[in-house]
């Protein structure tokens, strides 16, 4: 018997586009997995991740086809197997742990009864047994309530909670093969950390073998002893986690490691204002929020911001942080009207801005653009790019059709595109290039404030590096003042001048960027600073003591 | 609004490549149809109400005893008119008439759904309860009384089901521009300070032409069984016109006389006009279908 | 909000559409030419006849009184006389609606059964060859007029072959395999004006909840076939499966006037066709409210269905 237990070979995979057409998605991959040891496959949208992990269960989703190759996992061809063969080893020997537990966990049935599922279906447990298995496995992986928790339905759990129920629901046979799919990625930061910390602590005790799939290079580095690189399908470099890191062989993996969100290590990488902080009480902020309190529903009546006072200068980036939940968005659509607030105001330029959008002034408007995080659905996709960024100039300027194709034109040089994209529509465009078109439409109002919400949050990491990289640019020629809304803080540490932390609708630490990311940190900060992954092995293991302490911290 | 043509020419170029012969022949069909109907009088070889025959139902191919030399092709009908002729009248009423009842259908119900969709709250809840109420009567019912009260007349049978039909729409375009709405680039629209004329016209229509004009084939096909229909219950188009569910009532005799003399060419005589119905409802239904087909999804193969 | 609660809302909502329906019933039959008193006395009509029977009918009452009476009636039972015989409408009534409802009955209970069968063949092989056999098959027949297909039915079973009737003629005496007999054509046409319906949007329905997420995990948690359709899908196909079969019952019931004529059925629909010629208006306000009813109270059992059915909704966070 060999200690290899997974054994991927020459691996290709299509996709149908069209009735006959087949496209390949993976391309010749192959990898092997020994029993205990975790593989990272990592890559960005579109690599073939999934697609490989998926195949690895003989499973491939509706449209595509497993072309060639094999996959030996243990002593069987998977790929030769029967459907009836297939179903006998997995959820048993191999189980998958899907991206979004929320979306995978059957609404219509009660937690424990799909964590269950399996061994009872193949006849492994008592109905008891399985039972006494889902609770030990929910208090190994740290649940709330451990002995009634899978009374519930999914609905009625958190996130993070979801997420660690599912990899309980993977683990009820003891597979020896688990293959984790993005686990962390729709979670937030501190919540990703304990879920982490969760799965290393279930594949170390266990001695289970693991495929991890994820797009973000410091969160597989501390689960994963080896990588493998793909990109459009392909295998890009493939080792220890270790040689990955330190000593990449391929230009892509450096770049996806200069990219990686970490925070940035030493004090000059931090953001260096480009205007001299001494003279920053002389000047006039361009914005003020003062005081406000606002909600949602009739009289705000479901409060999301309580009492928030921030400012926001000309040529400088104010950057605003917290988790979902923290009312960061909302703090976004009170500043640009789409939202009126309950108690305080919003200044521009000393003068108060009404509530609403439809009673500012157009000029108002002008000012206070608002660029949205996901390009592809802020981007009407029956409009060619010449209209998207030619509305707003005849909007706000009444120019003429002449004049406007002509700073259309422009607009797209400033945002380094070609003039020839005015004639496509935004599907016809790349994420980073929709993004660069997004940022253009704001730039057309020659606004004053712009709000960033999120805007390089669904981007992959190297283009959110080259968007921010333009920002910059943009914002020293043009001397906008940026409201820049992420949950990331090692983005937001890149671009921002001064920080708001937000927590549950309250600025919880607001100062310059070099006080709020040095020493001491107030608690809260402090949790979510400890939660950015680092790019090295033992980062995990070495945080778990700090942030204890860290959390309860800020719960009290 | 007028759309540019290269918007619409490579999703169409797109499309006609997956054009299957079925469609092909559907499309035709559908052409000659619209060709009937505007070439009506060139086509029909008699008049709408010219008698060829004293008998009723006179075998297909007989010749007519009233006009010497005439031949009723595909025969005659109870007065003794000729049935090809009074197919191509008939198919020219009921498919204008339906199709001057979807338009309007389609032009109320789609803006007022589109409003409703955009305006939200009080407005979108109020304009819903209504269509809610007004479509809990069954159709026909409100088509019999009001063509029994204000007689039936084209206008009166035109206007009256393409109100009808325009709370169907109204459910279509209002769902259709739910969804819509609530996509960034609607916000976006919005936070830059686009009037309701704007958004629902430039930003919510382009996206929901694609459904709705499938949405328009289908409603369509009913509006040709619905006044087909009324027509055939005697309340729809009325004698001297022709209209193919009419002539279908005025010649349900014709299947006694197959009965009697155990010939079924008499019962021809009362299906053929239902058949051309049927030959352009199944047309356009099988466009639509393809056309909604080529964003079909599919299923894991191991279920 | 407790599930309570929220059926409780729902019933007030219908019973608030039930409310708007009475009005529009009431205001469109005012529409209707003639007056009732002349249509009452018919020939012997002097002008002050008229006067005496439309001050006993209360028809110089302001309109709103005259709503809120014949609402109360209604409400407590009593749905007026009949215009052309005097009779009391509740009897004919009655007897109208067993004979729709009984063909309804009938229909759905072929009806419904199988096209959730042939839906669910359908979604499970979408694109096989079942399933574009299906579609086809479907799509032809929503395209044909009702009448087109009855008298196709009536052409060859009837005319054809002679193995049933094609006018309904029930006689009392009649046993009840006379009358199934008798039933067989147009329980048949009615069978395929709804399955075609009932059968593509089941396809659906069931398609919709086939390519969610859960079951492609339950797929890959290694679980059978039968148990992902059963446990995982059933449960959250079957709210809008109701809806389908509530949307194609209230069609039987209303939508079926057509057949009744061409076959001959004594039913509610041919009623309210015959009371509307013969402008007998009590009449028509009765069928058209009866008509709304079942559909609200159809739409309404549906959405209470989809509630309970609801796991977010039953089980409150």
């Amino acid at each position: 018997m060999t200690s290899r237990f997974l054994e991927v070979r020459d691996l290709c995979v299509a996709a149908r586009v069209q009735k006959s057409a087949l496209t390949p998605i993976v391309k010749n991959v192959s990898f092997a997995i020994e029993t205990g040891k975790v593989v990272a496959l990592i890559g960005e949208s579109g690599s073939g991740k999934t697609t490989i992990s998926l195949a690895c269960m003989g499973y491939a989703r509706p449209g595509c086809v497993i072309t060639g190759g094999s996959v030996r996992l243990h002593d069987r061809e998977v790929l030769e197997l029967d459907f009836l063969e297939r179903r006998r080893f997995r959820g048993t020997d191999v189980s998958y742990v899907a991206q979004s537990a929320a979306a995978s966990f059957n609404a219509a049935l009660t937690i424990t009864r799909q964590v269950t599922e399996t061994p009872l279906i193949k006849k492994l447990m008592s109905a008891n047994e399985a039972a006494e298995k889902a609770v030990s496995l929910y208090r190994e992986l740290d649940l709330p309530e451990p002995e009634t928790i899978g009374h519930r339905y999914p609905h009625q759990v958190s996130g993070g909670q979801l997420q660690r129920l599912m990899a309980a629901m993977a683990m009820i046979c003891d597979p020896k093969l688990l293959i984790l799919d993005e686990p962390t990625t729709a979670l937030d930061v501190t919540t990703q950390i304990e879920v982490l910390q969760a799965f290393k602590k279930l594949i170390r005790d266990k001695h289970t073998s693991a495929i991890y799939v994820s797009h973000d290079l410091a969160v597989v580095a501390q689960v994963a002893d080896d990588i493998l690189v793909l990109k459009d399908g392909e295998m890009i470099e493939y080792g220890p986690v270790d040689q990955i890191i330190h000593e990449p062989s391929q230009d892509y993996t450096r770049e996806l490691i200069s990219a990686a969100h970490v925070m940035p290590k030493r004090m000059p990488e931090i953001r260096t204002p480009t205007i001299q902080t001494t003279q920053e009480d002389v000047t006039e902020p361009l914005l003020v929020v003062d005081n406000v309190t606002a909600g949602y529903g009739p009289n705000h009546q479901y409060l999301a911001l309580h009492s928030v006072s921030i400012e926001a200068h000309a040529g400088r980036t104010i950057g605003i942080i917290g988790e979902s939940g923290s009312g960061k968005t909302t703090l976004g659509r009170v500043i640009s009207g789409l939202m009126g607030c309950k108690q305080g105001e919003v200044r521009l330029g000393g003068m108060p801005l009404a509530g609403s959008i439809g009673t500012r002034s157009r000029d108002e408007l002008r000012s206070i653009q608002f660029a949205f995080q996901m390009a592809d659905v802020a981007l009407n996709p029956r409009h060619r790019i010449r209209k998207i960024l030619g509305r707003p100039l005849k909007f706000y300027f009444k120019m003429s059709k002449g004049e406007a194709d002509h700073r259309v034109d422009e607009l797209l040089d400033t945002v380094e595109l070609p003039a020839s994209f005015a004639d496509r529509f935004p599907r016809e465009l790349s994420g980073g290039e929709r993004q660069r078109i997004n940022l253009a439409r704001s730039l057309t109002a020659e606004p004053k404030l712009m709000i960033c919400d999120e805007i390089t949050s669904a981007l992959d990491t190297i283009v959110a590096e080259a968007i921010l990289k333009l920002l910059r640019e943009l914002q020293e020629r043009l001397k906008i003042a940026y409201v820049f809304i992420s949950h990331d803080l090692s983005t937001i540490s890149k671009v921002a001048d001064t920080i708001a932390v937000m927590r549950d609708g309250k600025i919880v630490e607001y100062g310059s960027t070099v006080e709020i990311l040095t020493p001491p940190h107030h608690n809260y900060t402090e949790l979510l600073l400890s939660s950015v992954p680092e790019l090295r092995t033992d980062w995990l293991d070495g945080i778990e003591a700090q942030r204890t302490t860290a959390r309860t911290a800020a719960a009290g | 609004m007028t759309m540019p043509e290269t918007e619409l020419r490579s999703p169409l170029r797109e499309l006609l490549s997956e054009l299957t012969p079925t469609v092909f022949i559907c499309a035709l069909i559908l052409v000659g149809f619209i060709l009937v109907v505007i070439f009506a009088p060139l086509i029909a070889p008699y008049g709408e109400g010219e008698i060829l025959t004293n008998d009723s139902f006179a075998l297909q191919g007989s010749e007519g005893k009233a006009q010497p030399g005439s031949t009723l092709l595909l025969g005659g009908d109870f007065l003794g008119r000729d049935i090809l002729s009074r197919l191509v009248y008939g198919a020219r009423v009921t498919l204008s008439v339906a199709l001057a009842i979807s338009l309007l259908a389609f032009l109320l119900g789609s803006t007022i759904g589109f409003l409703a969709a955009t305006l939200r709250g009080t407005a979108d809840a109020i304009l819903s309860r209504i269509v809610d109420a007004l479509i809990s009567f069954p159709s026909i019912m409100i088509a019999l009384i009001v063509v029994t009260s204000l007689g039936s007349t084209f206008t009166v049978l035109i206007i009256t089901v393409a109100l009808i039909d325009a709370t169907r729409v109204f459910r279509v375009a209002r769902a259709l521009a739910m969804d819509i709405i609530v996509q960034d680039y609607i916000e976006a629209a919005t936070v830059r300070g686009e009037g309701l004329g704007w958004i629902m016209w430039q930003e919510v229509l382009p996206n929901a032409l694609g459904p709705l004009a499938a949405e328009f084939g289908i409603r369509f096909t009913y509006a040709i069984l619905f006044i087909s229909a009324l027509s055939f219950l005697g309340l729809g188009v009325q004698p001297p016109h022709s209209d193919l569910g009419l002539m279908v009532k005025e010649n349900i005799q014709a299947l006694l006389y197959a009965s009697a003399y155990d010939d079924l060419r008499y019962a021809l005589i009362c299906i053929s006009p239902a058949l051309c119905i049927a030959t352009v409802t199944v047309s356009v239904n099988l466009i639509v279908d393809w056309y909604l087909k080529s964003t079909g999804a599919s299923l894991p193969e191991e279920l | 909000m407790t599930l309570t609660a929220l059926i409780g809302r729902r019933l007030l909502i219908g019973v608030f559409i039930l409310l708007i329906v009475s009005v529009l019933v009431f205001a469109g039959t005012e529409i209707l030419p003639g007056d009732v008193a002349t249509a009452i006395l018919g020939q012997s009509a002097t002008p002050e006849l008229v006067a005496l029977i439309r001050e006993r009918l209360g028809l110089d009452d302001p309109v709103y009184l005259r709503y809120l009476h014949w609402l109360g009636g209604l409400v407590t039972g009593n749905l007026g006389t009949s215009l052309v015989n005097g009779a009391d409408l509740g009897g004919e009534v009655g007897v109208r609606l067993f004979n729709t409802f009984f063909l309804a009955i009938l229909t759905a209970s072929v009806a419904v059964p199988l096209s959730i069968v042939l839906g669910l063949l359908s979604a499970l092989k979408p694109n096989g060859a079942l399933d574009r056999t299906i579609s086809t098959v479907t799509l032809a027949l929503i395209s044909l007029p009702d009448f087109l297909t009855a008298i196709i039915l009536v052409t060859l079973f009837a005319v054809t072959w002679k193995f049933f009737p094609a006018i309904v003629n029930i006689r009392s005496d009649d046993g009840i395999t006379d009358i199934m007999h008798a039933l067989v054509l147009p329980v048949a046409t009615l069978v395929f004006a709804v399955l075609a319906h009932m059968v593509r949007m089941t396809r659906t329905v069931v398609l919709n909840v086939l390519t969610s997420a859960p079951i492609e995990m339950a797929l890959l948690k290694g679980i059978p076939r039968w148990r992902i359709l059963i446990v995982h899908a059933l449960p959250n196909a079957l709210a809008p499966i109701v809806n389908v079969i509530a949307l194609n019952l209230a069609y039987l019931i209303a939508g079926i006037v057509v057949i009744e004529t061409l076959f001959n059925v004594l039913g509610l629909g041919r009623f309210t066709v015959e009371s509307v010629q013969n402008r007998d208006i009590p009449a028509v306000q009765v069928c058209a409210m009866i008509f709304c009813a079942v559909y609200v109270l159809l739409n309404l059992l549906a959405d209470v269905i989809s509630i309970i059915a609801n796991p977010r909704l039953r089980h409150p966070k």
